[in-house]
């Protein structure tokens, strides 16, 4: 179970997250959607402390994240599995490296690394590219090792940051298949996306961020027009930041006259 | 400990892969040890030839008026003897006094020849033990009846030490400041590596490997790099400095009547302080070049 309890971060010119109070159950899939720059990152961020938050507690299993020494990131980071949307993968390794490193740094023994790994790449229906460098793969495969990397070390919970960003949509529908059997095995999803027809399709929780705040927590729609997402609405978001800053700008100068 | 062999595998991978800078460092270190080693040649030698040539002066000669008899001498002797600091003490005759000067001539003794009478005094010796006291007999010496002079090296001493001190710290701080700069190259060198494969880096922590995992290979890439500058540059003093003393060692010794060391003491020595040298460089250049990558 992840707790968001009153969480808020905020950036030098902008908000991250502004008292974000939410809870995910254990096993639950959620699609975390909104425009650009409204927060979902930094929700994203906050979970595997990649930043930390100014206000408020997160807990995943219990395990309280915030002000987390240096020292258990690396820990934390083996208990939730993440993917990315380029798909991040070790250049020079072979896939088969790639998904036994997740099982390296945590000093596996190597007859278990030599048994797993071709059992998720076969689940993972990429057995036959064991000794191919990622540069050699399509993308839709290269998503595949990056998720066979993030659960080989069955994780409680899967974070994935616009994994289908960079897929046709055909493919981008096969990695949603993949990460549906990953949850229906137990796993917690909790992944970002603009993908108004997956969201759609998939009919699962969904949360909408904007301006750091959650304005939408239910089941099933993206609740967005796609068009409006990707093209006017972040025009939209950058002209209202503009109107933003100039009139805090002309705020602060009233102030000091 | 369970990852060990994993991270001396990739050390030599990496190595393998970055082989281009690992032998420029190599090559960079090599030529620094090798200075390095000049050094150490120079101030182990010189070190040497001081306490040689101390222990040769540690004594305090008394020359003896001619009218001074044996018996005098001998009291003189049995008195010396009885003093805090003294080794030994003994007569030492004109004729003796003669043949050692002779000896020190060697092919040019036959010059001595043509001398009539022997200008040289009888003297006594005093062996000392303990150089703190040397003051003290020196001047209880002068205080015997019949005594022409009392010759005593402790300035010449006191200036050799000095020499050689000099010659020690000079060698040390220049050995200090090699050594900062092997580390400056080697750290530079894997920065490299590292700015290159920032990336990678950062893919590793993503994953949730430790600082210490993702370091480990890049440390091991380091110390490889210093123990082959280390071997390479202990072979070349052994071979370079064994030629030197059989070419020159002779002359050395007859110029200076002291040996120079052999260059088989000389190496074991060597072959340690390198090696530690070599890894210590290797890891601190390692450590300080990932610095940066890791924090954030």
């Amino acid at each position: 179970m992840i707790v968001f309890d009153h969480v808020s971060k905020y950036y030098k010119s902008n908000v991250g997250l502004d008292d974000v109070s939410v809870r995910i159950n254990e096993g639950d899939f959620v699609f975390l959607v909104g425009p650009s720059g409204s927060g979902k990152s930094t929700f994203i961020k906050l979970l595997i402390h990649e930043i930390n938050a100014d206000k408020g507690s997160i807990k995943i299993r219990g395990h309280e994240v915030t002000n987390m020494s240096a020292r258990h990131v690396p820990i934390l980071r083996r208990r939730v599995g993440i993917v990315f949307q380029d798909f991040r993968l070790l250049p020079k390794k072979t896939v088969y490296e790639n998904v036994a490193f997740a099982m390296e740094i945590i000093h596996k023994p190597k007859k278990l690394i030599k048994k797993n790994v071709p059992q998720v790449l076969t689940m993972m229906g990429i057995a036959d590219k064991a000794d191919k460098y990622p540069d050699e793969l399509s993308a839709g495969e290269q998503q595949r090792v990056a998720i066979a990397r993030a659960i080989i070390n069955r994780p409680r919970v899967l974070i994935a940051d616009e994994p289908t960003g960079n897929l046709d949509p055909d493919t981008a529908w096969e990695i949603m298949q993949l990460l549906n059997q990953i949850n229906q095995r137990g796993t917690t999803i909790i992944m970002v996306t603009h993908a108004k027809d997956i969201v759609d399709k998939m009919g699962k929780r969904v949360i909408a961020i904007e301006k750091g705040r959650i304005v939408r927590d239910e089941f099933g729609a993206y609740g967005y027009q796609e068009a409006l997402e990707n093209a006017e609405m972040t025009f939209d978001t950058i002209q209202i930041q503009r109107r933003d800053t100039s009139r805090i700008r002309f705020r602060r100068g009233g102030d000091e006259k | 400990m369970k990852s060990f062999g994993y991270t001396l595998k990739q050390s030599f991978v990496q190595f393998g892969r970055n082989l281009n800078m690992s032998l420029i460092s190599i090559f960079a270190i090599t030529c620094m040890m090798l200075i390095l080693s000049l050094f150490f040649i120079l101030v182990i030698n010189v070190s040497t030839a001081a306490e040689t040539i101390k222990g040769d002066y540690d004594s305090i000669e008394i020359f003896l008026d001619d009218k001074t008899t044996p018996e005098q001498a001998d009291d003189m002797i049995t008195d010396l003897k009885a003093q805090d600091g003294v080794d030994d003490a003994y007569y030492k005759s004109k004729e003796q006094a003669m043949a050692e000067f002779r000896d020190r001539w060697g092919e040019n003794g036959y010059l001595l020849d043509s001398l009539e009478d022997n200008p040289l005094p009888n003297s006594v010796v005093i062996v000392i033990g303990d150089l703190e006291k040397a003051d003290a007999l020196a001047a209880h010496a002068e205080k015997f009846d019949g005594i022409e002079d009392v010759k005593y090296y402790k300035s010449t001493v006191d200036k050799l030490l000095e020499a050689t001190r000099f010659v020690q710290i000079g060698a040390l701080v220049i050995m200090i400041f090699l050594i900062i700069i092997s580390i400056v190259v080697v750290s530079n060198t894997i920065k490299l590596t590292v700015f290159n494969r920032a990336e990678e880096i950062s893919i590793m922590k993503y994953v949730g490997a430790t600082n210490w995992f993702i370091r480990g290979p890049f440390l091991g890439e380091g110390i490889i790099i210093g123990i082959i500058s280390a071997a390479i540059s202990v072979g070349l003093t052994y071979f370079v400095y064994g030629k030197l003393v059989d070419m020159l060692g002779e002359q050395v010794y007859q110029m200076l009547s002291m040996p120079m060391v052999p260059v088989n003491f000389l190496i074991v020595n060597f072959a340690w302080i390198f090696l530690a040298l070599g890894v210590s460089i290797g890891s601190c250049g390692s450590i300080i070049s990932m610095r940066r990558f890791l924090d954030a």
